[in-house]
């Protein structure tokens, strides 16, 4: 087949194309890096979850160990449920603690887990029974308006 | 003055069902396109040709407009994360509005003003010139040999421009932000990359481009083949096409944004 400039400039153009896409792939949207590859996943009970998102991290001392699978509302409890998918690289106490924090003082919600002291590891489909709520910060100065207001009336 | 207002209207009417007619004539254009499309695709050497004209000589055009727009985005986006003390967010925010938003859209607008207009000229000035009569009195249909290649052409380069558009504006970001003002290499890299989605926000941008490139080339090669064959018919296509694709591209992206933001908020 005969080789023309056009084919050389067509070459250029699609593999430079190409390139940028895999630098946004790979060096902007970290696509491979953090896949968690394979993972178990346990359920965690809230009163209230803030506005925890699908997709937001699973921390442990500050390391991402999974991701949130799925957040459905139990209408037996009236409890949030949240689904975890942890990596199969992690395991964690029967006791581990789930808690929902944020990064910085706005930042993005996550779950935290604090490790327990149980022998037995958590397995796919256990229930993580120790979980704290999210700080709602209207609820936090709805409640040390309430107890100063006490204090002063103490004092008269 | 009734006579004035009376003409007027008649204008205005005369301009809508123009406007209508154009319409129903460019979508029955695009279904005689798509018919034409085999043809020119098994001959793909005209589609090549046609991405070197507008494909690659686009590069330097958006190559240098997506540094600067990149850079701009790094200095207007310190300078008021600096207030929130959230300077080190720069790159997500870079990196989102160029995926999302700008590297589609821009490079689109930019596309359809370099490449769109070139287009409906050339062809304008081959049916003033009757060359495309002339290929069908050969039995030569213009559709599959010169509007195809140009459509498919633009198709194929248009999410291309737009992923280097990003990449170069990232990049501009990355200089004005790290390498002038000092904010840390890796917070920005590691906080753009625990924020950007591939599929979210990389595939939806692509997929943004590939739609404005069927706009842009079906509005181009439709005026170009519609234009009245004289001069000044040419350039009033020239303009339309322009004026008309930046409309297309613009109204789309809203809708497109509408689309794929369902529900995340």
């Amino acid at each position: 087949m005969e080789r023309t400039t056009i084919d050389l400039w067509f070459g250029a153009f699609v593999l430079t194309g190409f390139a940028a896409l895999l630098v946004l792939a790979l060096k902007v949207g970290n696509l491979g890096a953090d896949r968690v590859n394979s993972t178990y996943r346990v359920e965690a009970r809230f009163d209230n979850i803030g506005s925890l998102k699908v997709r937001a991290p699973v921390r442990s001392s500050g390391v991402l160990v999974g991701r949130v699978a799925d957040i459905r509302f139990d209408n037996e409890r009236f409890q949030a449920s949240v689904i975890l998918a942890l990596d199969t690289r992690y395991g964690f106490p029967k006791d581990t603690g789930a808690s929902i924090l944020t990064s910085g003082l706005l930042g993005e919600q996550f779950v935290g887990l604090d490790a327990g002291g149980d022998e037995k590891k958590l397995a796919d489909g256990d229930r993580i029974t120790i979980t704290q709520s999210a700080v709602v910060l209207e609820r936090l100065i709805g409640q040390f308006l309430f107890s100063k207001a006490q204090e002063d009336g103490a004092k008269k | 003055m009734l006579d004035r207002a009376r003409r007027t209207l008649v204008r205005l009417g005369h301009n809508f069902i123009d406007n209508v007619w154009r319409v129903g004539a460019m979508t029955r254009f695009f279904f005689i396109l798509m018919v034409a499309s085999g043809t020119s695709l098994r001959r793909f050497r005209l589609v090549m040709r046609e991405v070197y004209f507008t494909g690659v000589l686009s590069l330097i055009i958006i190559v240098v407009s997506g540094l600067f727009v990149g850079m701009v985005l790094g200095l207007q986006g310190f300078e008021t994360l600096q207030t929130y003390g959230a300077q080190d967010s720069v790159g997500v925010l870079v990196a989102l509005s160029l995926l999302r938003e700008l590297g589609p859209v821009v490079a689109a607008l930019l596309f359809a003003s370099r490449a769109g207009s070139a287009i409906t000229a050339e062809i304008g000035l081959m049916k003033a010139t009757e060359q495309l009569t002339a290929m069908d009195m050969m039995a030569v249909s213009p559709m599959a040999r010169v509007i195809a290649p140009r459509f498919w052409a633009g198709v194929i380069s248009m999410p291309l421009l737009a992923a280097i558009f990003s990449a170069m504006g990232i990049f501009g970001g990355y200089l004005v932000a790290v390498v002038m003002i000092g904010v840390d290499n890796g917070t920005f890299w590691s906080q753009m990359q625990a924020a950007v989605d591939f599929r979210y926000d990389v595939m939806n941008g692509v997929v943004k481009s590939i739609v404005f490139g069927i706009a842009v080339t079906v509005i181009a090669t439709f005026e170009g083949f519609d234009a009245p064959p004289t001069a000044e018919g040419v350039s009033g296509a020239t303009t339309r096409t322009v004026v008309s694709s930046s409309l297309a591209i613009l109204s789309l992206d809203l809708v497109l944004t509408a689309l794929m933001l369902r529900g995340d908020y």
